[in-house]
């Protein structure tokens, strides 16, 4: 039993959903009770699908409980096919349908309906989300698409998309950009799945010389059968920003036989020249904390290092499957991966660390709030904010744009922070001096969401402020004043001290600006 | 503004919808379950805390309701069961034991643990009652443990508040005044200080609410005890009420002027309020309300409306919606639909108001699309899709959450009606 306050991944069974509701002409028969419905909300309002995701469910109820549930599936199995005529269907249970043992796969066969029909077995006791979306989409791939080993009759210069689903994070806008890189390269795209793909689509998987996985948790699975079924190679270079996407053109260049040099000479972004000029000086040595699904916390960390210039202090992953990676991106900075679901732990991790900006999910965004800390998304889980109007790829040269401003934002400018020194004895850096904005703005405060689990700080305050000491502080300007003296009292404490006097504060200012 | 407007002849004289009969459903059904309660019941009484002992998907559910709907201070969470617990491989009483423990530590401030069951708590037999006692006793008296079911397998969205109210019943301590009233079912805050201004200006003493906000002042039950129904969907926690002794004064749902009067009304004949003071207490609250929905009603009266179920509201809404606003009811659908409690409104419900129970969604939205009504009162599953085809939709969730009982809300339980439709006008060139 896990105590759980907020969850990074939903049950598997809503990972099946998302490839159900990426796809066309595919629905999803679920065994559930009344309540799970709730899942269909996911997609209807944080991502507005104006349509309704492709499941019937069987929402059984107590009163079913003591009848027959499993013939309240096969009613629920054939009437869906009769309503919505599908080119295929998907037939599993959720966590509480898994107790009842009816065995949707079985029962579905029985109906012999006139389709393809594709039992799932999603462990919800054990397997998360991503998970269950990588077990789909296999399972999809292996029931539709015919092994054929015979790759001479295929362009070399065509693949598939692999890896797209519906509630993505920004996948809609990243297969976009990869598709049009693609296409510039020269590589025709033969199927795209499952975003948009029809079953008959996963039939013709095989036509293509090679895959591109966009999102090894979802799609690598499938990878490696078509590789070994279909002598398809694939793709290992997710491309997440600007030295990604160069090694993801060389990748693809090498698989299709393309010859790269052009497409590399007009690469479009702007953030090497942007990370070079002067006023992004100050983003040297950062220290950041990273933390989400392994694609994108892999991702991050070398975007983080090599094209931002940070120190990444910190790197963790919710995905256990893709954790060795993490490990192992950890161990090359010479630091410990955090391999873990539990939101507090994450919140214990970065209350320890203390970065200076945290790289992570919606959740880690509360936890920043909590600290005072500047945080950028980076990841799923999502959030309606995640699907944006705008055109706002992570993947390509454009999604590395996309990052640069999302992770510089939320820190103050490099002038701007030049500025804030030069002119911190002005009145007009004094407290008072912001209250035209602030007072319009100011609100009763929230009660804090994770403060009131944790009555105890993040760092127990045990030094004194001398008042020479309290009154230097009061001439740091407001804005900056909060971490500053966070940081002279986290230096006190590391140094058990009592009492902070002025040489403590600038003794831990000249500690923290290394 | 102040249209003329007449009463539609329907009133009280005809027996309304009483004896329609109801278009009973059992197909798939879109709404909640009981879990979801959580979300404003934690609101409601601020020292409790309320554990779910179930799945992921439970804490997913809870986590993405209130993620649309509010961000709240999580005062609830779930243990998570996993297959070491299906599997016997762990002890449930030390695991639970163990997750209770780390949370009380962690909130010192918690006077009230609900464990709430669920689906597969449900399924697996697994006991809270015993374990809500045995941890009663580790706890007590600075922590009281009682536990409720929000499973889907026996509860639709709004029936958790029941069952969590019926538990806070089964606890209270007996009432040994005189004569008491209870206001039975979750209100905000506000409301429940406007209703309190009005029981005192009639002069109706002892009023205590159920919940109540702290958890060490629930309202006490005797022989005694009066209580009306501020929601329409305590079914058990009324059964529970009726047990110990207490008394239901029937009376439609403070929903709207009209609704509003006749619920305080049912209170005033009880404890023997003469007209004259209750006319002192509630006309100007009745004035307001009217004057408030007058600014509504060029936008509502004659458009049709249609209602899937999901809070057990549907019925009293429509009423109102019909009644003070002149709204055509196309149809009303209900997850239950409680005759005795609702006795009121269907009889004051037009004469072949189509009332549905249960759900086959697929069939209800092919109802729908076939009536084409102005507006659609739904879960937020099908709010979008519906927009997408055209219809103007009111997520029915937000009536669930918003203050829009008594006199002083009435205005704004219209507008949240009125708004899709403004917002369908005013966005007609996109």
């Amino acid at each position: 039993m896990q105590l759980t306050l907020w969850t990074y991944e939903g049950p598997p069974h809503v990972g099946a959903m998302r490839i159900a509701t990426a796809m066309k002409g595919l629905h999803y028969v679920l065994h559930a009770p009344q309540g799970d419905t709730y899942a269909d909300l996911l997609f209807t309002m944080i991502e507005r699908r104006n349509v309704r995701p492709p499941v019937t469910y069987t929402t059984f109820q107590a009163r079913d409980l003591g009848g027959d549930t499993a013939e309240l599936f096969k009613n629920a199995c054939f009437e869906a096919y009769e309503r919505f005529k599908p080119e295929a269907m998907i037939v599993g249970a959720s966590c509480t349908a898994e107790l009842i043992q009816d065995d949707p796969g079985g029962l579905a066969q029985a109906l012999a309906l006139p389709i393809p029909v594709v039992p799932l077995e999603l462990p919800s006791y054990q397997k998360k989300e991503n998970w269950g979306a990588s077990e789909t989409f296999y399972r999809i791939v292996r029931a539709l698409c015919p092994a054929n080993s015979n790759p001479s009759n295929r362009n070399p210069k065509s693949c598939n998309i692999l890896g797209p689903t519906a509630l993505g994070f920004r996948h809609r806008d990243d297969l976009n950009e990869i598709r049009r890189l693609l296409e510039r390269m020269g590589v025709t795209v033969n199927v795209v799945a499952p975003f948009d793909a029809r079953p008959s689509d996963i039939a013709r998987l095989g036509d293509a010389a090679f895959n591109v996985i966009l999102y090894p948790e979802i799609a690598e699975n499938a990878g490696r059968w078509l590789e070994k079924n279909c002598a398809q190679p694939m793709t290992s270079i997710v491309p997440i920003g600007i030295g990604a996407t160069r090694d993801f053109i060389a990748e693809v260049g090498r698989l299709s036989g393309i010859d790269t040099a052009e497409i590399l000479a007009e690469e479009t972004s702007r953030l090497p020249w942007y990370s070079k000029s002067v006023d992004s000086t100050y983003l040297t040595g950062k220290r950041v904390f990273i933390f989400g699904d392994a694609t994108h916390v892999l991702a991050a960390e070398r975007m983080a290092r090599t094209e931002f210039g940070f120190d990444v202090v910190g790197i963790g992953t919710y995905s256990r499957e893709y954790a060795r990676q993490v490990r192992e991106a950890a161990a090359r900075l010479g630091i410990e991966a955090l391999i873990t679901d539990d939101y507090l732990d994450v919140e214990a991790r970065i209350a320890e660390l203390h970065p200076e900006l945290i790289l992570g999910t919606q959740m880690e965004r509360h936890i920043a709030k909590r600290l005072g800390l500047p945080c950028a998304v980076i990841s799923a889980p999502v959030h309606v904010q995640d699907f944006p109007a705008r055109y706002s790829p992570q993947m390509g040269f454009e999604g590395a744009n996309i990052i640069f401003d999302t992770w510089v934002h939320p820190l103050m400018m490099g002038l701007e922070e030049h500025l804030i020194h030069m002119f911190r004895d002005d009145a007009e850096f004094h407290d008072g001096a912001s209250s035209h904005l602030s007072h319009a703005t100011k609100k009763a405060p929230m009660p804090d969401p994770v403060a009131e689990l944790h009555p105890v700080a993040a760092v127990p305050l045990e030094a004194g402020w001398a008042p020479e000491a309290e009154k230097e502080l009061k001439k740091i300007p407001f804005f900056v004043r909060g971490k500053a003296k966070r940081n002279t009292e986290r230096y006190a404490h590391d140094l058990g001290l009592a009492m902070i006097t002025i040489e403590t504060l600038y003794d831990a200012k000249a500690h923290f600006s290394r | 503004m102040n249209l003329p407007f007449r009463v539609p002849a329907s009133e009280p004289s005809a027996k309304g919808c009483v004896d329609q009969p109801i278009l009973r459903e059992r197909g798939q059904r879109e709404v909640f379950c009981g879990l979801t309660g959580i979300v404003w019941l934690h609101r409601k009484i601020q020292n409790a805390f309320f554990l779910v002992v179930g799945s992921r998907t439970c804490a997913h559910l809870i986590q993405s309701a209130a993620g649309v709907m509010i961000f709240a201070e999580p005062r609830f969470a779930t243990a998570i069961i996993d297959e070491r617990d299906l599997a016997g491989l762990a002890d449930i009483d030390d695991e639970l034991d163990r997750v209770v423990n780390r949370l009380l530590d962690r909130r010192p401030d918690i006077e009230m643990l609900f464990l709430v069951g669920s689906c597969p708590s449900e399924v697996i037999k697994l006991d809270l009652k015993r374990a809500a006692q045995r941890l009663s006793k580790l706890h007590l008296p600075r922590v009281r443990v009682l536990n409720y079911s929000g499973s889907g397998i026996e509860t639709t969205f709004t029936q958790g508040e029941d069952a969590c109210l019926a538990a806070l019943v089964a606890d209270a301590l007996p009432d040994t005044k005189p004569a008491s009233l209870i206001v039975v079912g979750a209100l905000s805050d506000v409301v429940e200080d406007q209703f309190n201004r009005i029981f005192a200006q009639m002069g109706v003493e002892n009023v205590g609410f159920l919940p109540a906000r702290h958890a060490g002042s629930m309202p006490a039950v005797g022989t005694e005890t009066r209580y009306l129904l501020a929601q329409p969907f305590l079914n058990d926690t009324a059964r529970a009420l009726d047990e110990l002794g207490a008394k239901h004064l029937p009376a439609p749902f403070p929903l709207g002027a009209n609704g509003t009067t006749a619920w305080l009304k049912a209170a005033a004949d009880y404890f023997g309020v003469s007209d004259e003071r209750f006319a002192l207490a509630t006309e100007a609250g009745h004035k307001r309300a009217e004057k408030a929905l007058a600014a509504h009603r060029e936008t509502l009266t004659g458009k049709s409306i249609f209602f899937f179920p999901d809070s057990q509201l549907e019925l009293p809404l429509a009423r109102f919606l019909h009644e003070e606003l002149g709204m055509q009811l196309v149809e009303v659908g209900t997850p239950y639909l409680h005759r005795q409690h609702l006795r009121q409104e269907l009889e004051r419900l037009p004469a072949g108001t189509v009332l549905s129970e249960g759900q086959d969604v697929d069939r209800q939205l092919d109802r729908c699309r076939e009536a084409k009504p102005d507006l659609v009162v739904c879960g937020l599953g099908l709010a979008n899709p519906l927009e997408a085809e055209g219809f103007s939709t009111k997520w029915s969730i937000e009536l669930v959450f918003t203050p829009i009982q008594g006199y002083d809300q009435a205005g704004d339980l219209a507008g949240l009606f009125a708004r899709p439709l403004n917002r369908q006008a005013r966005l007609g060139g996109l």
